[in-house]
């Protein structure tokens, strides 16, 4: 298999390339929504190095904290869309700059 | 009998998601207008989780490999047990005031209590992460129940944001821990690091600084504090106070797990770090505070100060260190408590009354409600003779004792110049005269006695605090 000369640096070059699209979304982009695909960006990067790393390993124990780490993102991603659904109700906007009562 | 040894270490955590279902259920079957002691069943699940805490001191009592109860995590939950139950006696006045949902509430606080207790007792590094992420989670829509309100949810999608963010990064330091040492269990992890020479391997460099941008996202220190004023600012009172010291606690104790035992062979790496960290930390916490005039934010930048104290503890990382972190969660959990009680109780449903001059001239109007807050702010300023005073002095004399003297005058210089911003609101509240603004409702006798019981606290631990020390010593001994 080709697959398995793939040497463990270019999954870890990988999920450190997807884990800084996902810091620099977080504080570039202008949508609450895109900034929650951000986050999650971030949590998948770090999925893939564990996954990396347990092949790397040769054990599952990569694979089984991926699991949990979804179901984490999942929770997270129910909470997040809630809050955005509530300021949306508020301000009827997507757009951070409208949120302005806090000082940031 | 097996059952019962396998689940010793995690019977508070099941007394507290137990009492979290109860409340669950009852609020599920509740009549539309039946009224229902919701707060009472979640004292009953604290108090359970407290004695079992103290039924398990000295046991060591350790469950599914993952989970430990050592002296140390039952210190630590016997403090969040009293942040829980000073919480739900404040709440009960200001839930049904603010219309907000009791069942959810109640529950909603259990459940994160159960990740903080997970958090500390811990000694896996993804145990940890999901019981961060329970407490978390549950934090987040505690900041954002007042859903009528924008300035609620706002702060709490700041909150959720930056706290999601931050859990990343913590994640991201876990996947290269896991990385190094093929497992996620503190123990495997430091007798990795201890055996092979670690302090060239950028591996490892870059995980402890991932973990240390997640921990320090938790306990707000700077450069990772900027959810945390509009997070406290814009969350009902009850549960500022109940973040700022319950959320805070299990954070820093686990960051002193993971830093002193696993990392501890990296001391001379990481040091220098969390020295600057604590510096910054306590001098942006006090110099902004100064600038204040909200008093919720002002307590939101001493709470950032107060974490740099803390955190003053962990660099010193030597015996007294440890429990004077220990000693400090307990005196600044009763302070912060006291303090947010008094700005919850002051409050009403249409105004959080948290502005300064809400409080000019409370002498005149509620003189018993002003001497408490004297009290709390003058042991947030570490006065003599309150507990704040002797955790202060206790965490300084550990970082001079590890020869941070610089440290230590960071420390002193930074708690003196806060002194200012306390003691602002203190001759706010007996020397100005009320504006025209409306006097507060007056405090019901249940209210009073629960701010007279963390103030008794306050001067107990600043005038006795020997037994306090000796128990947080002896906690400290057993593990690290």
């Amino acid at each position: 298999m080709t697959f398995a000369l793939i040497p463990l640096s270019h999954f870890l070059i990988l999920s450190g390339v997807l884990f800084a699209i996902g810091t620099a979304g977080v504080f570039l982009r202008r949508n609450l929504i895109t900034l929650l695909l951000s986050v999650e960006i971030m949590l998948n990067a770090v999925n893939l190095s564990f996954v990396a790393f347990g092949r790397q390993f040769g054990t599952v124990d990569g694979q089984i904290i991926v699991f949990f780490v979804m179901t984490v993102a999942a929770a997270e991603a129910a909470v997040g869309l809630a809050l955005v659904i509530g300021l949306f109700r508020h301000r009827e906007s997507l757009n951070p700059e409208a949120f302005t009562s806090l000082k940031w | 009998m097996m059952f019962s040894a396998a689940f010793d270490a995690v019977i508070p955590v099941i007394c507290l998601a137990m009492a979290g279902l109860a409340i669950m259920l009852a609020e599920s079957f509740r009549l539309k207008n039946e009224s229902m002691p919701l707060g009472g069943l979640a004292i009953i699940g604290l108090l359970g989780a407290g004695t079992a805490s103290i039924f398990l001191w000295d046991r060591n009592a350790t469950s599914f490999g993952v989970v430990t109860a050592d002296n140390f995590a039952l210190f630590v939950n016997l403090v969040l047990v009293v942040v829980g139950i000073f919480t739900v006696w404040f709440s009960s006045q200001t839930v049904h005031r603010d219309k907000i949902p009791a069942g959810e509430f109640y529950t909603l606080m259990l459940f994160s209590m159960v990740g903080m207790m997970l958090m500390v007792q811990a000694t896996d590094l993804l145990l940890m992460f999901l019981a961060l992420e329970t407490m978390s989670i549950a934090v987040y829509v505690m900041t954002g129940i007042r859903r009528d309100q924008a300035q609620s949810t706002e702060a709490a999608f700041k909150y959720f944001l930056l706290g999601a963010f931050a859990s990343s990064f913590f994640l991201y330091g876990i996947a290269f821990i896991y990385g190094i040492s093929g497992s996620t269990s503190l123990d495997r992890v430091g007798s990795v690091i201890a055996a092979q020479s670690m302090s060239g391997n950028p591996m490892i460099l870059l995980a402890v600084g991932l973990l240390i941008v997640g921990f320090g996202f938790k306990v707000a220190a700077v450069p990772f504090h900027m959810w945390s004023p509009d997070a406290y600012e814009g969350a009902p009172a009850v549960v500022t106070g109940f973040m700022s010291t319950g959320v805070k606690a299990a954070a820093v104790a686990a960051f002193a797990r993971v830093f002193l035992t696993a990392l501890e062979p990296m001391i001379a790496e990481w040091a220098p770090v969390l020295w600057a960290i604590a510096a910054a930390t306590m001098i942006v916490g006090t110099v902004v505070g100064v600038a204040q005039t909200s008093l919720k934010r002002m307590l939101a930048y001493s709470s950032i100060a107060h974490g740099g104290y803390l955190l003053v503890g962990l660099v010193a990382g030597n015996d007294v260190g440890k429990a004077a972190i220990l000693f400090y969660l307990a005196a600044y959990a009763l302070t912060n408590l006291g303090a947010f009680g008094v700005i919850a109780l002051l409050g009403t449903r249409e105004r959080a009354n948290d502005d300064l001059r809400d409080y000019a001239g409370l002498w005149y109007s509620h003189p018993a409600l002003a001497t408490l807050m004297t009290i709390c702010l003058l042991s947030l300023g570490g006065f003599p003779p309150t507990a704040g005073f002797i955790a202060k002095w206790y965490v300084f004399s550990a970082a001079v004792g590890s020869g941070y003297y610089w440290l230590a005058i960071i420390g002193v210089l930074s708690s003196v110049v806060s002194v200012f911003f306390y003691l602002r609101v203190v001759v706010m509240m007996y020397m100005s005269e009320r504006d025209a603004r409306p006097v507060p409702a007056p405090i019901t006798t249940i209210a009073m006695t629960g701010l007279a019981l963390t103030v008794f606290g306050i001067l107990y631990l600043g005038i006795l605090p020997t037994r306090l020390i000796d128990a947080a010593q002896a906690s400290v001994a057993t593990i690290f």
